[in-house]
């Protein structure tokens, strides 16, 4: 509903006691405006939206006339008289969607300003997300216990620099879509209270999707009696209506019925939406399984030829027949809907959206059904595939799935962490070889080897499933090390050397100290009060982290002191230039504090 | 590959054979030698068919002097597709090694709904509305009033190829319908009557039964046919059932009703007729005089379903005198339809041989058993004469000439019962008249006597000594092949007991016991979590399927089988099962799973595939006997006992056990196939039951898997697939070779590995 813009016949208060001047109110855009039935009155109005504040509104039901009161940055307020309390709701919601979309300064409890940061709104499905990355990866989660829960970051600020992180995973989220249940709708049970005969169904949207996708005939009747015809609350009362005849069976009755109520009727005759359905895939049937062909072959189904089986008696009365609908039907119907998965992408949220929703992406499939002309190609192909022996022949090269690699970064970086680590260790190895083969035995092995191919032949699996296997795990090792290797290459050997716990405290800190940089340089140039304290905030837990690192660097063993004071160096020279740019700052944001400019510098 | 078998060389499309396949080329080519008929059993899953069409196209190859022609039946027409793709590859590869002069013209030729390509005919819901629809637009005497009028509709395909001549023929190849509906489009010609045309001179003509074994059809379609040809029934295991059926006909309360409105609206025409244009009516008098009934000069897009009494017997002589005249033989007609009437009427079960019958008409309704036969006749020639077109609309007195020729022309190895209700239905009056017809050998006799072999072949036709004495012919070949497997990848078990140790069957006076309901489902739910893909189950009726299935709905076992795989069930709406058929292998592709349910004596249990991940288990639930109070059942047992000494006992079971072979035995492609099998009935433990199941099958049906309850099933199932998954050498290695190359073969003839096989 949040549509260009909205008009509504108003009467304008200046205050609650004014009587109100009668006029046209118009909110389009950021602007509202207001203008008088008569043209000569003084309270026309044309404000910004920026200048609304707040707003609030009289409830429905109390004995007060339809008001809504904006509040306007200056303290002072419009009053609007609305003629129906619809009307009012339309334009509450839709300065409510303006007031939301032109930010914080409308919020209606204006925080204390600067000091908190701008509060985001995570829904759930957020806060899902995180928490689940947090469970995932243990590292990460360390890292929070550390900086949110101990109040150097706050949570917002911790996944802001993580943003690209959520957001694939959110991706993956969405990938993967939600199909139908395996349970049939027909399993949907009543409760019942017990006392009386009266039955309680209740719907989700999920369910109401799944009884359209099913019905095309309940989801026909739906778009066009609801709400013209009869309210939602009537329909599914029909709707269960007509399912509790079908579960008696009893055909004549259901006919009984249908006779009287002719919208019910709808819901108790066959599905002529499914019959064309059916009458139009019949078409594009595998010609391998098709029956229905042989229907027109088969000339002993002449009416009354050849010995008629047992099975095809049927008793009721053509007039009943379209009445009856049976389990199997319902079975079939049911799995090939499952089947064919969701197309409807919307939240669901209600009944009318749903169907609407389905009905649009019916008619994309019908788009898309009618473009698929090749199909017959593709069934010649598959046919001549399916007639073939498999294992007279050769087999055929199988169409190869790409490999899915997650972020190329992770593969690309393994690559080169091992062309490094190869050119590390060539010089050494081949030496190494050097000295065990001269190239005379060399190129005599060589020799051997090929002729042992050209007598025996190829091994059939070329490489031995041992060697492929070590292959495969040390590659694999390299990738889940890349992490560490990455960014760290010259001291990688070094920290392999160390005692794991020594290790581990580096590396613990390492993540910590660029966590705390990242926030710490991100920061500058400071311009609210807020980034002050924060950048007061990290300094702190930086400088706590510097005697840890100290301590480290004293309880190592001392084979180990000296690469373990490479790395501390480091780090201590990282948070050193950070120290040094923050007194600067420090510096002259004091100097400039005392020409009492507030900090609104560099 | 290619390889000789005595003086032929055959080109075999893959690079390797399996030595039951080139065995079967051996015997296949010893009866095409001798110019006999022969008899074939060979399990499912050894590439019987792709066998059949390299020896016989192979043969025809190496003798060029005596061209021999391929009459190959399917049941189907999917099964007719399957094998046109088969062929279809054969023939590249013969191209590709003999080059052009290997070219053969192949058709596959079926029913103008599967093969009209004209939208306005093709739209109509069911054959009959197509074929009266086609006849609307192409019958002779509609295109000479179209000459003179412009808004007369006609077939532009139907023109297009008239106006094409002798010029209209396909190029050598090989045709599916789908091909052929193709050219059609593409040359603007009307597919169905260029492959009618072609059939005369195509090397490999695929159809289905009916186009050989139903007089009325084969009358039209293979009247041209050379003696020179190989008749080939694939799939025959039930081929005396489609004989039977195709000399049946039965005649119901409302068949006689569509008859007698039929009858006044051909008086009207009559009338109508001689009021206008009555020289047509006296010409038609003449014609009939001279005998010229059923031959007639008629063009072929006016010809009508023929007589459906076989050739041999219809007299080539003058129509008798009384019906000559129209109006006299409506009136003979509606006689004969009030005295079906009246014998409908009945209160009890009546059964009588046609002779009987026959004397019954002559003597209450004064017609004669020579006026009877020539029924159908008359009935064809008076509809071309007053050209009537919709033809769909006079089906029910069609049906009553069908009856009256046939009850006229045969007085034995038939019977006329009425019934006045359904034996199970005993408070509903639903009369019923049927003439039917015992003898299977009535209606492939001509088949037998007219072409120099007939190849009779099956995955199951045990006992083989059966088949030629139902069919009566004497097969110069007669063998059951085994199936040499690389693995047991078969795994066939007799479930007796549920996990409750309670005894499972279908027996009368045990199916609708709750315990047993349950046990069947409990079955199905521990194999549906155990099995992966796809899972077919086979049910004994279809009344008994959805009894069993709506019990598993109420008691919840239906939703926790749901809850592994999708459920789909076939049913007796052709379009709804060919959907589900469709959507249950999709589910298989994609990997989601499925279980079909279908039903033994129904359409899918014919002729579809559920081999590889399709179904990696068949279970039958039950013995799927036939309706055993059936009367038409009970008099065929008595003729088959008073002339054949074949005793009723034995051959319900043969008929039972053949149909749950069948049902199971789909379940394997190729020797790199696996799947199992369940036959979940106590009653398949007793040996007189379990031996008629093919040798195929019971060689691998161990003794430990005779007398299963479920959870012992399980298990076994659990240490199958997971035998299965592992990789295995596809020569089959150490022992007996169960592929074998050009190379292998070649050694075996020279005689040196002969050992090899056995």
């Amino acid at each position: 509903m949040a549509s260009g813009h909205v008009m509504k016949r108003v009467k304008y208060k200046t205050s609650v006691k004014d009587p109100g001047t009668p006029g046209v109110l118009k909110m389009s855009g950021d602007r509202i405006a207001f203008i008088p039935h008569n043209p000569n009155s003084a309270s026309k109005l044309d404000v910004n939206f920026r200048s609304v504040k707040g707003h609030k509104n009289t409830k429905e039901g109390s004995n007060k006339p339809p008001w809504l009161n904006l509040t306007n940055d200056q303290g002072g307020s419009y009053i609007f008289e609305f003629e129906s309390y619809p009307d009012m709701h339309i334009c509450r919601d839709y300065v409510g969607k303006i007031i939301a979309k032109s930010g914080e300064p409308a919020k209606t409890a204006p925080a204390k300003p600067d000091m908190i940061a701008p509060d985001e709104q995570i829904n759930t499905a957020e806060l899902e997300v995180r928490i689940k990355l947090l469970r995932e990866d243990s590292e990460l989660q360390k890292l929070h216990k550390q900086l949110v829960i101990g109040g150097i970051l706050t949570e917002a600020e911790f996944w802001a620099t993580r943003k690209r992180l959520l957001e694939r995973e959110y991706g993956n989220k969405r990938k993967q879509r939600v199909g139908f249940k395996s349970a049939m709708i027909s399993d949907i049970k009543p409760a019942t209270d017990g006392r009386t005969n009266r039955v309680t169904f209740s719907l989700t949207p999920e369910i109401i999707l799944q009884i359209f996708a099913e019905k095309p005939a309940v989801h026909q009747a739906f778009l066009s009696f609801v709400p013209n015809k009869m309210t939602e609350m009537d329909f599914w009362t029909k709707y269960f209506r007509a399912e509790y005849l079908h579960s008696t069976k009893n055909a004549i009755a259901a006919a009984a019925e249908a006779a009287e109520d002719e919208e019910l009727a709808i819901f108790l005759k066959h599905d002529d939406i499914l019959a064309e359905e059916a009458r139009r895939k019949i078409r594009r049937v595998d010609p391998t399984v098709n029956i229905e062909a042989d229907q027109g072959d088969d000339y002993t189904h002449l009416p009354d030829h050849g010995i008629f089986c047992d099975e095809a008696k049927e008793t009721s009365e053509p007039q009943y027949e379209l009445y009856k609908r049976t389990l199997a039907h319902d079975i079939n119907r049911h799995a090939a809907v499952v089947l064919e998965g969701r197309s409807v992408e919307v939240e669901l949220e209600g009944t009318k959206t749903v169907a609407e929703a389905l009905a649009r992406s019916k008619q994309a499939e019908a788009a898309n059904e009618d473009s698929a002309a090749n199909a017959d190609q593709e069934w010649l192909k598959r046919l001549s595939r399916l007639t073939e022996i498999e294992d007279l022949q050769a087999p055929h090269n199988h169409p190869v799935a790409p490999l899915c690699i997650k972020d190329p970064r992770d593969y690309f970086d393994s690559q080169q962490a091992n062309a490094v680590k190869i050119l590390g260790e060539d010089p050494l190895g081949t030496a190494k070889r050097k000295s065990a083969v001269n190239s005379n035995e060399a190129f005599g092995f060589l020799r051997e080897c090929i002729s042992q191919v050209k007598s025996v032949g190829l091994h059939d699996p070329i490489v031995k499933s041992k060697d492929a296997l070590q292959v495969f795990n040390a590659l694999a090792h390299d990738i889940s090390r890349t992490k560490y290797d990455v960014g760290k290459i010259s001291q990688e050997s070094a920290l392999d050397k160390l005692p794991s716990t020594t290790k581990e405290q580096i590396l613990h800190h390492w993540a910590s100290i660029q966590e705390l940089l990242k926030h710490f340089w991100s920061s500058y140039p400071i311009t609210t009060s807020y980034l002050y304290a924060k950048v007061d905030r990290l300094k702190e837990a930086m400088s706590q982290i510097y005697p840890q690192l100290e301590e480290i660097k004293k309880s190592v063993p001392a084979n180990h002191k000296q690469q373990v004071s490479v790395l501390v160096r480091q780090m201590h020279q990282a948070l050193d230039s950070a120290f040094q740019h923050y007194d600067a700052d420090q510096q002259k944001r004091s100097a400039k504090s005392d020409q009492r400019l507030n900090g609104m510098r560099e | 590959m290619k390889f000789q078998i005595g003086d032929v060389t055959v080109y075999f499309p893959y690079d390797n054979i399996y030595p039951e396949q080139y065995e079967y080329m051996v015997e296949l080519k010893r009866a095409l030698d001798a110019k006999g008929h022969c008899l074939l059993e060979m399990p499912t899953g050894t590439g019987k068919t792709i066998a059949l069409l390299s020896l016989i196209t192979s043969y025809v190859l190496s003798k060029p002097q005596s061209p021999l022609k391929l009459l190959y039946c399917t049941r189907t027409v999917h099964e007719m597709e399957k094998t046109l793709a088969e062929l279809k590859k054969l023939h590249d590869y013969q191209v590709q090694h003999l080059g052009p002069a290997a070219k053969i013209l192949a058709v596959g030729l079926s029913s103008r709904k599967n093969l009209c390509v004209n939208p306005r005919v093709v739209s109509a819901e069911n054959r009959d509305s197509v074929d009266a629809g086609c006849r609307k637009l192409t019958a002779s005497w509609v295109r000479a009033l179209a000459e003179s009028n412009p808004n007369v509709p006609t077939c532009e395909f139907f023109e297009e190829y008239e106006r094409a001549g002798s010029g209209a023929v396909l190029p050598p190849g090989v045709y599916t319908l789908q091909d052929l509906r193709a050219f059609g489009k593409f040359k603007g010609w009307c597919p169905y009557f260029l492959a009618r045309h072609m059939v005369q001179f195509a090397n490999v003509v695929v159809y289905s039964y009916q186009y050989l074994l139903d007089p009325k059809v084969a009358g039209i379609i293979s009247k041209e046919m050379q003696r020179e040809s190989v008749v080939v029934f694939d799939e025959a295991h039930n081929i005396d059932n489609v004989c039977i059926e195709s000399l049946s006909v039965s005649v119901r309360r409302q068949t006689l009703e569509g008859a007698t409105r039929n009858l006044t609206k051909v008086d009207q025409e009559i009338r109508r007729f001689k009021a206008t244009d009555e020289s047509r009516l006296r010409a038609e008098y003449n014609r009939l005089v001279e005998g010229l009934a059923q031959r007639g000069d008629l063009q072929v897009n006016d010809t009508w379903l023929a007589n459906p009494a076989l050739p041999d017997d219809i007299l080539r002589q003058a129509v008798p005198g009384n019906i000559r005249r129209a109006d006299l033989f409506v009136h003979v007609l509606r006689r004969l339809v009030q005295y079906l009437k009246g014998r409908l009427e009945t209160d009890n079960v009546e059964k009588e041989c046609p002779v009987t019958f026959v004397n019954s008409i002559n003597n209450h309704a004064g017609i004669d058993q020579k006026t009877l036969k020539f029924c159908y006749d008359r009935l064809h020639s008076l509809m071309l004469t007053l050209e009537i077109t919709d033809t769909d609309d006079f089906l029910p007195i069609q049906t009553i000439c069908d009856f009256a020729t046939l009850v006229g022309t045969y007085a034995r190895g038939f019977s006329i019962i009425i019934e006045p209700f359904d034996e199970r239905m005993p408070d509903v009056r639903d009369p019923v008249l049927q003439l039917s017809c015992h003898d299977a050998s009535l209606a492939i006799k001509p088949v037998f006597d007219r072409f120099q072999t007939v190849v009779i072949t099956s995955g199951t036709l045990s006992p083989i000594d059966l088949y030629p004495r139902l069919l009566n012919f004497n097969p110069v070949v007669s063998r059951s092949f085994t199936m040499s497997l690389t693995r047991d990848c078969i795994c066939p078990m007799v479930l007796t007991r549920g996990s409750d140790q309670l005894p499972v069957s279908t027996k009368f006076d045990m199916r609708s016991d709750l315990g047993v309901v349950r046990n069947y489902g409990r079955l199905l739910l521990e194999m549906v979590s155990v099995v992966p893909d796809g899972i077919v189950c086979f049910f004994v009726s279809y009344s008994y399927m959805d009894e069993i299935v709506s019990s598993w709905n109420e008691s919840g076992i239906l939703k926790e089988i749901m809850q592994h795989k999708l459920v789909f069930i076939e049913t007796q709406d052709v379009v709804e099962t060919t959907l589900a058929l469709d959507n249950y292998r999709r589910a298989c592709d994609c990997g989601r799973g499925a279980v079909f349910f279908s039903v033994a004596r129904g359409k899918v249990a014919e002729g579809i595939d559920f081999d590889r991940h399709y179904g990696r288990l068949v279970i039958m639930f039950g013995v799927p006997f036939q309706y055993t109070l059936s009367k038409i059942l009970l008099a065929r047992l008595e003729y088959l006992r008073d002339t054949f000494q074949i005793k009723e006992g034995d051959f319900l079971t043969f008929d039972a056990l053949r149909q749950a072979a069948q049902c199971v035995g789909r379940v394997i492609r190729s020797k790199a196939d696996y799947g199992m099998m369940i036959f979940a009935d106590k009653r398949y433990s007793r040996h007189d039951k379990r031996s008629k199941l093919p040798g195929w099958i019971l060689s691998h049906l161990h003794d430990a898997h005779l007398n299963l309850s479920t959870d012992m099933a399980v298990h076994i199932a659990r240490e199958f697939l997971r035998k299965m998954a592992q990789p295995y050498d596809k020569a089959g290695g150490s022992g007996i070779k169960t592929l074998l190359t050009q190379h292998d073969l070649q050694k075996m003839v020279e005689g040196h590995m002969n050992e090899m096989l056995y």
